[in-house]
């Protein structure tokens, strides 16, 4: 009844290929949080924006990355695109449909963060003689990413297993890419993915605990 | 010198303040007092132009706050506001909340910007909680500290909101006392106040205001002493 023969073998010696792809994820989701959080903020100052052009511009940016499958959304970066003659390659393809996808959720997370901030601190600083983007930039945004840093840690691990999704657009260099080609040439589905989730699980783990304690460290208030 | 002229000012259909006019001089201590929602923080708030006026005019110093050409932001630095609420920055140290404005605003050293926030801190009892955070000190001592960081911007008025209304009552002494010594040092300043035995201490002038009118402005031993304004009557016996 059961009859597939385990070959752990063949898993632990491609070890070595895998772990190299283990960093082309991590690299990848690095870069697309760095974008995401940087996008996100700009994003956050638009809905905050008076003007309709660019809040209602970050609306819907944030409505679509929420409210699409990721997968989609980074189909959109490389079929999407391409039909309109941009041709983006996996590897970019991937970075930017994770990225967008951070963007959407980091922003929102941001807006949650900036609730919890009393109107009061940002008069506290205009009162000082603030421009609105210096109280922003020096009283309010450091406020919100302490609020949001825990959460974002979320969108970071999420970041990390999405990078996955990218053997659907032809990624071949990141973990999932590496793990799909051994098991095309060797067939031992089950040894190389359960390797390969095993390493997603320590990556993931990692990061979120690095992430705690650099919350310890920084935010000593 | 502060000019307000006829200034009105509505929330909605609310109009709470109902034409006032009133000049402070250089050097003087004035107290408002009056009910809730008299209008006395509202004009305040009108003065450093945080809120619009519907009609009217305040000049600071020969400067039209509401003018559209006047920059609020540069004008401010002469006005410093302290508020009910403390609103001390709480992820700076005590230091850095003081140092903070003179450093982005003014553009002042971070060595000229801490000179000048040590002097103030300590000045107000503070010298021995630079890096303390905001969270580990008492309301009084986070609303000295909101005094020293206004101080700090080198203002030639403070603006005083009920500064110690949102305090313990054992916590109110220390702040009026800074507020008494830099009433002393020739600061000049404008306090909205529910403190009626400081107002009368510390003042050059008292006005009244009720229900967005001024109804009354005196001396304080005239103000309190004799009172002539019938709803000033009532509010001083019901104070007492």
């Amino acid at each position: 009844m059961f009859s597939y023969n385990f070959h752990w073998n063949q898993a632990f010696k491609a070890l070595p290929q895998m772990l190299d792809g283990a960093l082309v994820t991590l690299q990848i989701a690095l870069l697309s949080m760095a974008i995401g959080l940087a996008v996100a903020l700009a994003l956050t100052l638009f809905r905050l924006s008076e003007n309709r052009v660019l809040s209602g511009f970050a609306t819907v940016w944030v409505e679509i990355a929420r409210n699409t499958p990721a997968l989609f959304q980074i189909y959109m970066a490389h079929f999407g695109l391409g039909s309109f003659g941009i041709h983006l390659s996996p590897y970019t393809a991937l970075l930017v449909g994770i990225a967008f996808n951070n963007a959407g959720y980091l922003a929102e997370n941001f807006r949650g963060a900036l609730k919890a901030i009393p109107e009061t601190q940002t008069r506290a600083g205009r009162s000082l003689g603030m421009t609105p983007l210096m109280a922003f930039r020096y009283i309010v945004m450091p406020q919100m990413l302490r609020i949001a840093f825990l959460p974002a840690t979320n969108q970071m691990v999420w970041a990390i297993l999405m990078t996955s999704l990218g053997v659907t657009v032809g990624m071949n260099t990141d973990l999932a890419g590496v793990t799909q080609a051994l098991n095309a040439v060797s067939f031992r589905t089950f040894e190389f993915f359960a390797l390969a989730a095993v390493i997603y699980y320590l990556i993931a783990k990692a990061v979120t605990l690095a992430a705690r304690l650099a919350a310890t460290r920084m935010f000593r208030y | 010198m502060i000019e307000i002229e006829n200034v009105r000012k509505s929330f909605g259909q609310l109009e709470v303040l109902k034409g006032i006019n009133l000049t402070v001089q250089k050097g003087e201590v004035l107290t408002i007092i009056g009910g809730s929602g008299s209008g006395k923080s509202t004009l305040l708030t009108c003065i450093n132009g945080l809120e619009t006026i519907d009609a009217g005019r305040i000049v600071v110093d020969g400067t039209d706050v509401h003018a559209k050409a006047t920059d609020l932001n540069k004008l401010r630095r002469k006005l410093g506001i302290v508020f009910q609420q403390f609103n001390a920055f709480p992820h700076l140290t005590v230091l850095e909340n003081v140092m903070l404005a003179p450093v982005k605003v003014l553009g002042q050293s971070k060595a000229e910007a801490e000179a000048m926030a040590v002097k103030q801190l300590t000045h107000v009892g503070l010298g021995d909680k630079l890096s303390v955070y905001p969270s580990r000190m008492s309301g009084g001592q986070q609303q000295r500290m909101a005094i020293a960081r206004a101080l700090a911007m080198s203002p030639a008025y403070m603006l005083f909101d009920e500064v110690t209304s949102a305090l313990d009552p054992q916590l109110v002494g220390e702040v009026l006392d800074t507020l008494r010594m830099l009433a002393s040092e020739g600061m000049t300043m404008i306090c909205v106040t529910h403190e009626m035995k400081f107002a009368r201490e510390v003042s050059d002038r008292v006005a009244f205001f009720h229900k967005g009118v001024m109804a009354e402005i005196a001396p304080p031993e005239q103000l309190f002493g004799a009172p002539k304004d019938p709803e000033l009557q009532t509010f001083l016996a019901a104070t007492h």
